[in-house]
């Protein structure tokens, strides 16, 4: 059913149609209005499941890492520092292969204090052996949710289902909601062959000797890889039950003769958008939407890149001392293919800073003009510098 | 596409304005986005919330620099610089205010609604929350569509007591307005 509802509200209610057993989170800004409305569906009696508070994201962590090893369809999710107290056990969850859904409503990261968007909360654990997809827009972060359950027990990887933090978990905007009964069969209930057992004991996660370490990783790595077609046909899967896919592991729209493309991730999508429609003098582009960072998708990325001159990968983070994290792993990708486009990186906002409609044109411009390829934030005030940083 | 400014101060309801403005647009047929730019969560600090409202998607995720309309809850954030900035031409303003409207209009340069919507509220449901009067103004002053709307979108959001204040509010404040006079900005 279609309503206007507030992103956050509606991620809560999506994750309620996937009927989890387990829920626990933490409150942090932006994801608060995320547990706050779980929290109210529980207290009104339209989710059943145990709902369990907590004090901290580690313990929040650790409880989902404990209920989905006893075979219980868990979910939690955090933003920020949140993600940053739950890494070890992050990094525990996806070692153990244990299949958990995070909502991560992205928000950069202290030192200074920042309540708002960008992405370096999730690109800090982005080696941590999660999956991780994008959403450019609720109705995309609602149907992915769902998704996120299926992918993560077929693959037995845990998924984040990063969000923009405010730009898209307090925004209202028109949403489809799916229908309880077409979950329900889409999504059967969670069976972990796995599972922990007390008739059948086991342990896991337990010491490994450099006997078996390496081929302990190697596995992750190859689940890893796997995961791809399985996000790729579960997406597919989706669009056939409920009439709208998510896009997969990228999109590509635009003019198909483009000679300059734009790939990003996450709600800056939407803007780009809107400035490619705008202003057409600004020139052809194709826009490439990157949904699946982990595990990343080199051969897409290669193919949609074919034929262009050049590829402006946006960061919504910086890696002090590298520069761009997409921007450098897009590079990584290309190196190798035959005639690969020029690439452009830039961070641009950065701890909420606002991206306007004019950014498509300016992004664009700047191709033409710059003849310094590499890395910049594009969008820095020079005069907000200190003196000495000038 | 119409886009809308919501200023206030905390705790005064501008975010559930934005949210409100929104959700009725989608009653009459519209689609819609809101959002607020929070800054530190005090109550009393200054709180701006933004609209938009089209008859497509709407993809832009910018914050409203240049809009069609700007709702003002606390006519005392007048005096802050950039209260006007960006506003269309032909823009127009609603203001929870006693001051008199041709005398805002002469400093801001914009056609300026003004009512006394503290007072309505208090008088309506006993709490000063300007929203729902201003809306209601707004849309009779200029009818993007019914307030019938915001009567439905005030029915999604509350109940009891606080909704029959509200709906009396609203048919209240649109029978006492001067219908249609403004005119919707002509997009290029």
């Amino acid at each position: 059913m279609r309503s206007a509802v507030e992103g956050s509200q509606a991620i809560a209610k999506a994750v309620s149609l996937c009927r989890p057993d387990v829920v626990s989170a933490y409150p942090i800004t932006p994801q608060t209005h995320i547990v706050e409305n779980l929290s109210k569906l529980v207290a009104d009696g339209n989710l059943h499941t145990e709902f369990v508070s907590v004090e901290s994201e580690f313990s929040a962590a650790s409880v989902v890492l404990g209920a989905a090893a006893a075979g219980a369809r868990a979910y939690t999710a955090s933003s920020s520092q949140g993600i940053l107290l739950m890494a070890e056990v992050l990094f525990n969850i996806a070692g153990m292969r244990v299949p958990v859904v995070m909502t991560v409503a992205n928000r950069a990261v202290s030192a200074p204090l920042s309540i708002w968007n960008d992405h370096s909360d999730s690109m800090a654990v982005r080696d941590a052996g999660w999956i991780q997809i994008h959403c450019s827009d609720n109705q995309e972060a609602v149907d992915t949710t769902i998704q996120a359950f299926k992918i993560s027990e077929e693959t037995e990887l845990p998924v984040m289902v990063c969000m923009d933090g405010f730009i898209l978990t307090h925004t209202m905007e028109v949403i489809d909601m799916p229908e309880q009964k077409l979950v329900d069969d889409w999504l059967p209930p969670f069976d972990f062959t796995r599972a922990l057992n007390p008739a059948a004991p086991k342990s896991i996660g337990t010491l490994v000797t450099p006997d078996f370490f390496t081929e302990v990783r190697q596995a992750h790595h190859t689940a890893m890889q796997n995961a791809l077609e399985v996000i790729e046909r579960t997406d597919s899967s989706f669009a056939e039950t409920f009439g709208r896919a998510s896009g997969g592991l990228l999109t590509v729209e635009g003019e198909e003769d483009a000679k300059i493309g734009i790939l990003a991730m996450g709600s800056t999508i939407g803007t780009l958008r809107e400035g490619h429609r705008r202003h057409p003098e600004a020139g052809a582009a194709k826009i490439i939407t990157l949904r699946t960072f982990r595990p990343f998708p080199a051969e897409a990325i290669r193919q949609a890149a074919a034929g262009l001159d050049h590829l402006i990968v946006i960061d919504r983070a910086i890696s002090p001392g590298l520069g761009g994290i997409v921007g450098t792993e897009v590079a990584a990708a290309l190196l190798g293919s035959k005639n690969p486009p020029r690439l452009h990186n830039h961070a641009l906002g950065l701890g909420g800073r606002d991206i306007p409609e004019t950014i498509f044109a300016d992004l664009l411009d700047s191709v033409t003009k710059s003849d310094a390829p590499g890395f910049s934030i594009f969008d820095l005030i020079p005069e907000n510098l200190a003196p000495e940083d000038r | 596409m119409i886009e809308f400014r919501i200023h206030g101060r905390g705790g005064q309801g501008s975010v559930s304005a934005a949210y409100l403005l929104a959700s009725a647009a989608f009653e009459a047929g519209r689609m819609c986005q809101a959002f607020p730019a929070f800054g530190a969560e005090r109550r009393g600090a200054p709180v701006v919330a933004f609209v938009r409202i089209d008859d497509r998607t709407i993809d832009l995720r910018a914050q409203v620099s240049a809009p069609d309309y700007l709702i003002v809850q606390d006519d005392t954030l007048l005096h802050l610089k950039g209260i006007t900035a960006g506003l269309k031409k032909g823009g127009a303003m609603v203001v929870n205010s006693t001051q008199d409207a041709a005398l805002l209009e002469a400093q801001f340069g914009c056609k300026v609604f003004c009512l006394p919507a503290d007072q309505l509220s208090v008088e309506a449901f006993g709490k000063p929350i300007p929203n729902t009067a201003l809306l209601a103004a707004f849309l009779t002053l200029m009818p993007l569509f019914e307030v019938d709307a915001l009567i439905e979108a005030l029915k999604r959001r509350f109940g009891g007591a606080v909704l029959e204040g509200n709906i009396a509010l609203a048919r209240q404040v649109a029978a006492q307005t001067p219908k249609g006079i403004w005119q919707e900005i002509e997009h290029a």
